[in-house]
């Protein structure tokens, strides 16, 4: 009996540990990772360069390990300034008021002592960024319960013209979450509610502060599915993925939030709440106002409640991960799988050689599906069907038929679902073996399919032996994800990637955030993706909605337009 | 040598077990149904002693309804030469299981029977130890290590035991069943399963077998473990020791 009881724990050990992996990313999911890190002593950090440390950087980066090491306590303010595009330096600005006292006695007199939170270890969590790249110096969170409670700290704030960041759960890659100087954090973690499930529709209404996971956990039990997945779900709130128009790994299938997103509750700067929390599919009435706010980054308003619409969660799941021996075969193996596997198809994600060397390396528990050497491409396909016989049988006639064509040079198919997380592991913990391996400069980028991968070729060229670049990302959705990995930031590499990346893609008519948003990293280089007329249309639909520009300032758009305004 | 490997189909471990509203047992329909994870570490290690030489054939065998079909398909896709199908409906309990599995010995002569340890549905862990009852060959269960010795026609198994590790040395023909740790199961390939396409499964019924299923055991009722309670958080020290005082009455 006892032998019984111990054996049984080693099977729910290993396969545990392959399975967190889709249901909670472990990245995302890890308290200590999101919540703990030393930006301590980063002058003394191996990732930064001299030239870096003498430059007493605001910015830092350090990892998960130097984190514990260096401990939260030793933790040395610096004024901030950030990595990326962000080179030259941003002035805090002047109309912006600072805290005082009588501030703080009025959020607790709102929000009650416990929501108004001015602890250094939970400010230096709400100022620093997921990768360790951004850091504010906010000393105030506030966790508002209600739509009332946001709407009444957003008047005064707007009153008084204090700035504030609206942070959910800080999982943004592009430095937008976090505070750039002082500006007052609102977190609306705390409005967490699910308000109600309509099961014959499918329609989702709930409060900005759900979990992605916990929506897709509550959904489960209704035999429903969220209408997007992402490696940050265990973390990212669902107002933080409208307000990112987060993208992810099921777009492929179910289209980007702007088709999703049924309606959304507002708050404004001024504290006005906009009520467009519609449950219909259909509804034109007038300018269909919650798609400035679907991707908006915060800039525009508060997103305090969401509805949504989501699909039949359907049993018959299958993975394949593929090998291609070149890009182009990749290319046309997304061709012939949308025509053969139709509207079974429901993920196409690809990863290069050096991004499948970097995730065997720095994750822990992955192995290579495909040994024993490593091939040149990797695709992962998913089929999502009602009928399991029905799909697995077709997906299998599809990849034997692509093999004998020459599309795929090997293969494996998921028999089991641990299997299948084993096989998302490696594309979805792609950011945190980046992470681990040391710097890294991030590009989110929309190309046309045809020539997205020579711009990887191009840049492998142009910074040769000093960066290792890594390439994955949607391929179904033309999303290009650009990660150049060096041993330390470094402003000469820097120089090397800006503004190159941004003018070759420019060129290509791709976008500069394919899903990402702009965040304070490319808000100046909107213009890249943009014509300027219509970022002066977005500078004055900003000024409309908010005229003291105190929502997450310095972001988005880019930095002339504001301090002219 | 040939080698059997009994490969149960289970609900996908991974999958939450949902039981039946009538408490009759647990739901199945529509459920991801996959092999039994320490089945497919008895299959891995059958293939690689076969890879190793030191066999000739690995035949796999499942029992149950018509889908046990795509279990064995999955074995044959990672490797095993052939399948055999026992197609029985209604409930299979460890000591029917064995009796068939005794009967299949008989037809194939294998050296070696690999089991799982126990499959994840019932948690039984018994079928390896009643076959090798009934076959009266020895039996190395809990298998973290397995080494064929050709010659000598023995097997050397390192088992898992409550103070640590056992090492037995079994005469062949013999009954191994597998423990997690024994080694970590491949991946159905592409190539092989194309491969698989044009493998035999050959279909038995327990009668063909002489075997008849009974059992004299009864489900009475399945139910759900309780439910945990949510925990709560405490804001001081001071209200801990309150509710460990007045509520938990620990202190
Ligand atoms: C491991 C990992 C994988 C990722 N994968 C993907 C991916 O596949 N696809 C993708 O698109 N992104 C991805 N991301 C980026 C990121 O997770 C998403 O952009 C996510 O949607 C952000 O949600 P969040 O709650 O963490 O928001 P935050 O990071 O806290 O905020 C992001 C932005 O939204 C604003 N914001 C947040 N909440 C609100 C609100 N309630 N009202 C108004 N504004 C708000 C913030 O001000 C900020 O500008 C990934 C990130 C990580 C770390």
């Amino acid at each position: 009996m006892q032998n019984w009881g111990r054996t049984r724990r080693f099977l729910i050990y290993p396969a545990v540990n392959f399975l967190n992996n889709r249901r909670s990313n472990p990245i995302a999911a890890n308290p200590v990772f999101n919540s703990a890190f030393g930006l301590a002593n980063h002058r003394d950090s191996p990732l930064y360069s001299e030239s870096e440390k003498s430059n007493l950087h605001t910015c830092f980066h350090s990892l998960r390990d130097k984190v514990v090491e260096t401990g939260i306590r030793s933790a040395i303010r610096f004024q901030h300034r950030g990595f990326g595009s962000d080179a030259t330096k941003i002035q805090r600005n002047p109309l912006f008021s600072t805290l005082n006292s009588e501030d703080i006695s009025y959020f607790k007199g709102v929000l009650g002592e416990k929501n108004v939170i001015q602890d250094e270890e939970r400010l230096l969590t709400a100022n620093t960024d997921w990768m360790h790249k951004y850091r504010g110096s906010s000393k105030l969170l506030l966790q508002p319960r209600s739509t009332e409670e946001v709407s009444q700290i957003l008047k005064y704030c707007n009153s008084r013209s204090l700035a504030v960041v609206p942070q959910g759960g800080n999982t943004g890659l592009v430095g937008g979450s976090v505070p750039v100087f002082d500006e007052v954090v609102i977190n609306v973690s705390l409005m967490n509610n699910i308000i109600s499930f309509d099961k014959v529709s499918g329609i989702l209404v709930c409060e900005a502060g759900c979990i992605l996971e916990n929506l897709i956990t509550f959904l489960d039990t209704q035999g429903y599915i969220m209408p997007l997945d992402l490696g940050a779900k265990g973390s990212s709130q669902i107002g933080g993925n409208v307000s990112t128009n987060a993208g992810g790994l099921r777009l492929v299938r179910y289209g980007s939030l702007h088709g999703n997103v049924l309606g959304l509750e507002v708050v404004l700067a001024n504290g006005d709440v906009l009520d467009m929390l519609g449950t219909l599919r259909k509804d034109n009435t007038g300018y269909d106002l919650k798609h400035l706010f679907i991707g908006s980054e915060g800039s525009l308003g508060i997103v305090t409640k969401v509805s949504i619409l989501t699909p039949p969660k359907l049993s018959a799941v299958n993975v394949a991960f593929l090998a291609c021996k070149d890009y182009f075969s990749c290319q046309k193996l997304l061709v012939e799988a949308k025509w053969k596997l139709g509207e079974i198809l429901s993920a196409f994600e690809f990863l290069d050689n050096l991004a499948m060397d970097l995730v065997l390396n720095h994750l822990e528990g992955v192995r290579n599906p495909l040994p024993p050497s490593l091939h040149s491409f990797y695709v992962l396909i998913e089929t999502t069907g009602s009928d399991e016989a029905y799909s697995k049988e077709k997906l299998e006639a599809f990849l034997l038929h692509a093999m004998g064509a020459g599309l795929i040079t090997d293969g494996a198919l998921a028999q089991d679902i641990n299997q299948a997380s084993s096989f998302w592991l490696i594309r979805e913990g792609l950011p945190e073996a980046l992470m681990k391996a040391g710097a890294v400069y991030k590009y989110d980028l929309s190309l046309p399919i045809e020539n997205m991968y020579n711009l990887v070729e191009e840049m492998r060229i142009r910074l040769g032996e000093s960066a290792t670049v890594v390439a994955y990302g949607h391929l179904g959705d033309g999303n290009l994800h650009l990660n150049i990995s060096t041993p330390q930031y470094e402003d000469k590499i820097l120089a090397q990637i800006e503004p190159y990346v941004y003018e070759w893609t420019s060129k290509h008519r791709g976008s500069i955030s394919a899903e990402h948003g702009l965040g304070l990293m490319k808000a100046n280089e909107i213009f890249y993706s943009k014509p300027t007329n219509v970022v002066h249309l977005m500078g004055s639909i900003k000024k409309a909605l908010d005229p003291k520009g105190i929502l997450n300032p310095y972001k988005v758009l880019p930095h002339s337009l504001s301090s002219s305004s | 040598m040939k080698i059997m490997v009994a490969i149960k189909r289970v609900i996908d471990y991974a999958v939450k077990i949902r039981v039946k509203p009538d408490k009759s047992g647990v739901e199945t329909k529509n459920v991801k149904m996959s092999m039994n994870p320490f089945c497919e570490i008895a299959l891995e290690e059958a293939l690689r002693i076969k890879e190793s030489g030191m066999a000739s054939e690995v035949v796999a065998v499942s029992m149950g309804p018509t889908q046990c079909v795509d279990t064995l398909r999955t074995g044959l896709a990672m490797g095993a030469d052939r399948g055999i199908h026992v197609e029985a409906t209604g409930a299979l309990l460890p000591l029917s299981v064995a009796r068939l599995l005794r009967a299949l010995v008989e037809v194939e002569e294998p050296g070696l029977l690999i089991l799982g340890k126990q499959a994840i549905d019932d948690d039984c862990n018994q079928t390896g130890q009643m076959v090798a009852g009934l076959l009266n060959w020895p039996q190395g269960t809990f298998a973290s290590k397995v080494v064929l010795d050709k010659e000598k026609q023995a097997v050397t198994v390192d088992r898992e035991v409550d103070g640590g590790l056992e090492t037995l040395c079994l005469d062949l023909p013999a009954v191994i069943t597998t423990d997690l740790r024994l080694n970590q199961p491949r991946y159905a390939t592409l190539p092989n399963i194309m491969k698989a396409k044009s493998k035999v499964i050959k279909k038995f019924s327990p009668q063909d077998l002489n075997v008849e299923i009974k059992s004299d055991l009864e489900v009475v009722q399945v139910t759900e473990p309780p439910k945990r309670k949510a925990g709560v958080i405490v804001s001081s020290v001071d209200e801990l020791i309150d509710k460990l005082k007045n509520e938990a009455n620990v202190i």
